[in-house]
């Protein structure tokens, strides 16, 4: 902010004139992010310490950070193998040794923060296996499907869209057209595509029938159906609806970069990719940060496709954090226990997007 | 609680705008019928929506004191839209209510006791009766019902037993005939089962097949557990069998929502429900509605459709009630079934109408239900249990370990049955 | 050395070819899904699943009507829907551009105090997804004070639920779009506020004759970014708005979600409330693109 003007007669006055202006410019909007964000994001700050139902009887009750332990909770526990008589080690059916269950260890606790298994290893000498116990575990693997997710798509999607920005950026005869058709999924309402996906993923649909078409002896795969192809289904659609905005962002980012410096760049004998990495890539800093940021705050958001197309299965291959908070709150209408998963997710992406700021300021 | 104090002002001025609104309309109620809201779960079903609409107008027109105006929504965010007008202190008067979620509304006070007729009461079947608490909450004027639905043409060529309600098929056999069938190669899955339909469905139409085998979600005794219920011996034989489907490819996995696939002659049975018996019949002419297998502890098939209640906001319950009362009376029992193809509410209902007369294909869905149907546990947690089941039944089709799963299924259903005090 | 010429004519025809391939196929790409949604809208449902296995999914082939048109009518109040979606839509993209401007220029042209913590939080709403807060945003808005007007004139009301104003309110003030005018604005010289102040203009002044005639192209594109959640609403109006008449356009198609989906009904629905979003895109997407890039997102 410019605060090097020098002072003028009045100017005392036109400040304040100025700051009360100010004020109520902002204020309509601020009045309307209050009431609409800010102050129901307190509520389920609050909410996030209750035990509140959403369809309950009375008053909820404040338990404390006990949806957090459950939702947080961690423990690693050791136990022993089963020995017989003799001390030697008892084996199953299957031959594997048998050592006492994860829930056996557990069946003592409290029923609201009992911990089941997430994983377990045992010991070089089978005498001993360790259980990572965890109070949610679908909290666990929902923070890693939204990490590959993001993982995945931040570079990915900003990679692409820069592509296709520098394809458009030829302004070659049909750019125009191939610009606007790259757009066109990007104002489509996301129900909308995630139906439209939802068919074309089916088995009989016309993903399967196209690569069929294409790849000689091609296995028809059930991509929502499937594990291992869930996510990445997932991720493919999600680059397609979304990659059309950000191409115009780089795109904008590339106009603003002086045609005098690519003149230069080629009087010097550059080549395209060198034109590329000294011209174009440092004028499009800004815009990469600018890039960076939102999609990732997008990706870390990752629900309506899930709730659409696959409700976090199969087999949690698909849960994210914006939707397991949806499914507890709202499903199971456990309100309480789904405002501190979304507490938990505020805290996260706040972080990630300071982190961001911070690494991508330090180099400028 | 924390977060009262902007909500105090805000109440005030509330409640000095709900004074001026008082003084600006003195004059609203002073002639003409009072209006009575009703909410009905029904937009988008035609058939449905305009019976409600010839009911109410029918009923407007036996009286002068109430007026019931209809306001319908869609099924599938029926229950959101519930939510968002209970937290706005907004419920209708009269209102549908998926059954088996209705001990859920009691629970939490949306609902008033209905005072319907002891004779009437009497009169109506079990799957359309909603009690909870031993009090009743809500009636519905028709009642659903599965079946497992194939061709008679099919059954005979692989030399398969017509199974009957005394005589179902045991779960050998059933067994027996989805290996037979599938191995025909005649067909790309032996069966349907609809595991393309998300929500409530898998609860409804697959937690009877866990009752069959002796399990349940919950322990119906004490309505405190699900231990040993939902993951005892009974219930992991239960999922050895459930998973076992679709390794064996019996059942797809990911069924697509239209259900064609029985039309089209790509898959040999279905298991679906009666809303979509009328395109089976309409297809085949030799199709044939069957009971479900009995697995050892009798055949099971779910029950309870949408009912009726009253909402505990209602300032005119009695006009209410009389609507349930009017809807009650046999001539629209009778149209109900007729019109939207579901079974009666009442035997005298069913004795005239037109899609259960003796003969009819159809009959084998009031046999059902009259001898199979299990109403789904009627307890505060069932929105829980619901959606946890869903995902057990999914993550065990899709190939988790049947015992972790079950256990984790216990696990979440206690957590929170105790954070909530055992609803009582 | 003398190579280079032929490298160049070289270049020059392989070019075009390659361009026209790449292009072709990011037109496939990206337009196909939207292709099989329109022509599967004119065919009778079994004929759809029939032509998944075959290109004819994209063509309009075999039995066309306009059959699932005309149920889609019958089963919901497509006008009403409409028309309600259009009202709301219009009243955020106008409340929104004056909402959106004024803070926009309160934050890069005006001096007061608290200008950088409200940036801070401005920047912090940006990472709250709507579905985490939506139960406590019911609470709230059905307890805030409203108004309305009817026969009996102005009337006070405990409540937004069941109107307009709560499809609206919501999504006027829109972070995005104030960082959109802020930089924008940053980019007009200073002293065009001086010269008008000098010669006595207030601040509105400069707002509303001086700066914002100069925002033209990113007026378009904060239009654009606040209508699509007005239109794409969905979650919001289902929990807030159980009156009929007053539902949006998105809504309705939960009413095709019954135990026997009609998916060319479906694809008939989804083919009508797309449509005007493009019509809208198509005609303000120039000065869109161009409002993009001017704004230059120079962080």
């Amino acid at each position: 902010m410019d605060t090097t003007r020098p002072p003028r007669a009045g100017a005392h006055r036109t400040r304040r004139a100025e700051a009360r202006f100010g004020l109520a410019a902002i204020a309509p909007a601020a009045l309307l992010l209050l009431i609409f964000l800010v102050i129901p994001t307190l509520l389920a700050f609050a909410l996030s310490f209750t035990n509140a139902k959403l369809i309950a009887q009375g008053a909820p009750e404040f338990v404390g950070i006990q949806n957090f332990q459950r939702l947080l909770g961690v423990e690693i526990a050791t136990v022993d193998v089963e020995r017989d008589a003799s001390g030697a080690i008892e084996r199953g059916d299957d031959g594997e040794p048998v050592y006492p269950s994860a829930r056996e260890l557990q069946a003592e606790a409290d029923p609201v923060l009992k911990k089941s298994e997430l994983g377990s290893w045992q010991s070089g000498d089978a005498s001993s296996k360790t259980y990572l116990l965890v109070g949610d575990p679908i909290f666990w693997k929902a923070l890693l499907n939204t990490f590959l997710f993001v993982i995945v798509v931040v570079p990915v999607q900003a990679g692409l869209a820069l592509a296709l920005a520098l394809f458009v950026n030829l302004r070659m005869r049909g750019s125009n057209l191939f610009r606007t058709v790259i757009f066109i999924p990007v104002v489509t309402s996301m129900v909308v595509v995630s139906i439209l996906w939802l068919f074309m993923y089916q088995r009989d649909g016309l993903i399967n029938q196209v690569l069929a078409s294409v790849i000689p002896g091609y296995e028809f795969v059930d991509w929502l159906a499937n594990p291992q192809t869930a996510l990445p289904s997932i991720i493919v659609m999600s680059i397609w609806q979304a990659v059309g905005f950000h191409m115009i962002i780089w795109l904008s980012g590339l106009q603003t970069i002086p045609g005098e410096l690519y003149e230069a760049a080629r009087l010097d004998g550059a080549g395209a990719w060198r034109r590329f990495t000294s011209v174009t890539w440092p004028g499009l800093r800004h815009t990469a940060v600018f890039v960076l940021i939102t999609i990732t705050i997008a990706a870390l958001g990752l629900f309506v496709q899930i709730n659409v197309m696959t409700q976090g299965g199969p087999l949690d291959s698909t849960q994210t954090l914006v939707f397991h908070a949806f499914t507890a709150g709202y499903g199971k209408q456990q309100m309480g226990y789904g405002s501190a998963i979304a507490v938990v997710f505020f805290v996260l992406v706040l972080t990630i997007s300071l982190i961001q700021r911070r690494l991508t300021r330090e180099k400028d | 609680m924390k977060f009262s104090k902007p909500g105090a002002s805000v109440a005030l001025v509330a409640v000095a705008s709900l004074a001026l609104s008082a003084c600006s309309s003195p004059g609203a109620s002073s002639s003409g019928p009072v209006d009575v809201s009703l909410w009905t779960h029904a937009a988008g079903n035609p058939a449905e929506i305009a019976l409600i609409e010839e009911l109410t107008t029918a009923f407007n027109e036996s009286q002068s004191e109430y007026a019931v105006s209809i306001e319908d929504l869609p099924q599938a965010s029926y229950n959101d839209a519930i939510v968002g007008a209970a937290a706005a202190g907004d419920l209708p008067c009269i209102l549908d209510v998926d059954g088996p979620v209705m001990p859920a509304w009691a629970y939490a006070g949306y609902l008033a006791p209905l005072t319907v007729d002891s004779a009437v009461e009497e009169s109506l079947i079990g799957g359309v009766k909603g009690y909870y608490d031993d009090t009743l909450y809500s009636v519905g004027l028709y009642d659903a019902a599965t079946a497992i639905v194939t061709r008679e043409s099919i059954l005979s060529e692989f030399g398969i037993r017509v199974p009957t309600v005394d005589e179902p098929w045991t779960g050998e056999e059933f067994d027996a005939a989805l290996a037979t069938l599938q191995s025909s190669g005649e067909f790309e899955n032996a069966l349907d089962m609809g595991t393309g339909w998300t929500g409530e469905w898998y609860p409804y139409a697959f937690s009877p097949f866990l009752q069959s085998f002796g399990g349940d979600l919950i322990d119906r005794d004490s309505f405190e557990t699900a231990e040993g219920v939902l993951n005892g011996p009974e219930a992991i034989a239960w999922g050895e069998w459930w998973q076992g489907l679709f390794e064996q490819g019996y059942v797809s996995t990911k069924e697509s929502a239209d259900r064609e696939r029985f039309a089209e002659g790509t898959v040999a049975m279905q298991f679906n429900g009666i809303w979509a018996a009328k395109t089976a019949a309409d297809t085949f002419d030799d199709v044939l509605f069957l009971p479900t297998p009995d697995f050892g502890a009798g055949a099971k098939i779910g029950a309870a459709s949408w009912q009726w209640g009253i909402s505990s906001a209602c300032e005119n319950p009695e006009a209410a009630q009389a609507w349930i009362d009017f809807a009650l009376q046999k001539e629209w029992l009778v149209r109900f079934s007729n019109e939207t193809g579901n079974i009666p509410a009442t035997a005298e209902a069913a004795a005239e109408s037109d899609l259960f007369q003796p003969g009819s294909p159809y009959l084998q869905f009031v046999e059902n239900s009259a001898t199979l149907a299990l109403i789904r546990p009627a307890t505060p947690a069932y929105p829980v249990i619901a959606k946890v089941f869903e995902k057990a039944a999914a993550d065990i089709m899709n190939g988790a370990d049947v015992q972790r799963a079950l256990d984790a299924a216990v696990d979440e259903i206690n957590a929170d049955l105790a954070a909530n005090n055992y609803y009582e | 050395m003398t190579l280079r010429p032929l490298g160049a004519l070289h270049r020059r025809l392989w070019l075009p070819v390659v361009y026209w391939a790449v292009g072709a196929l990011l037109l496939m790409a990206f337009s196909f899904p939207m292709v099989f949604m329109a022509v599967s809208s004119l065919k009778p449902d079994d004929q759809i699943f029939l032509d998944l296995k075959t290109m004819n999914a994209f063509l309009p082939t075999g039995d066309v009507s306009l059959d699932n048109y005309v149920g889609v009518f019958a089963r919901v109040p497509v006008a009403q829907f409409l028309l309600n979606s259009a009202f709301t839509s219009a009243l955020v993209v106008g409340l929104g551009l004056v909402v959106n401007s004024l803070a926009g220029f309160a934050l890069t042209r005006v001096r007061w105090r608290g200008q950088t913590v409200v940036l801070g939080l401005l920047i912090a709403t940006l990472i709250v997804p709507f579905e985490t807060i939506a139960i406590p945003m019911v609470f709230l808005v059905s307890r805030l004070p409203w108004f309305s007007i009817d026969s009996a004139g102005l009337q006070f009301q405990e409540g937004l639920m069941n109107t307009y104003a709560v499809q609206i309110l919501p999504f006027v003030a829109n972070a995005f779009s104030i960082f959109l005018f802020a930089q924008y604005f940053k980019s007009i010289p200073r002293e065009l506020d001086e010269a008008a102040m000098v010669d006595g203009a207030s601040w509105w002044r400069v707002y509303r004759t001086i700066v914002m005639p100069l925002a033209g192209p990113v007026v378009a594109t904060a239009a654009i970014l606040t209508f699509l959640p007005v239109w794409n609403a969905y979650l919001w109006p289902i929990m807030t708005v159980q009156k009929e008449d007053l539902r949006p356009i998105q809504v309705g198609l939960q009413y095709f979600f019954q135990e026997n989906v009609e998916w060319g009904q479906i694809m008939a629905y989804t083919t009508i409330i797309t449509l005007p979003v493009l019509v809208m895109f198509l005609l303000f997407q120039r000065a869109f693109v161009a409002s993009i890039a001017s704004s230059g997102v120079k962080g």
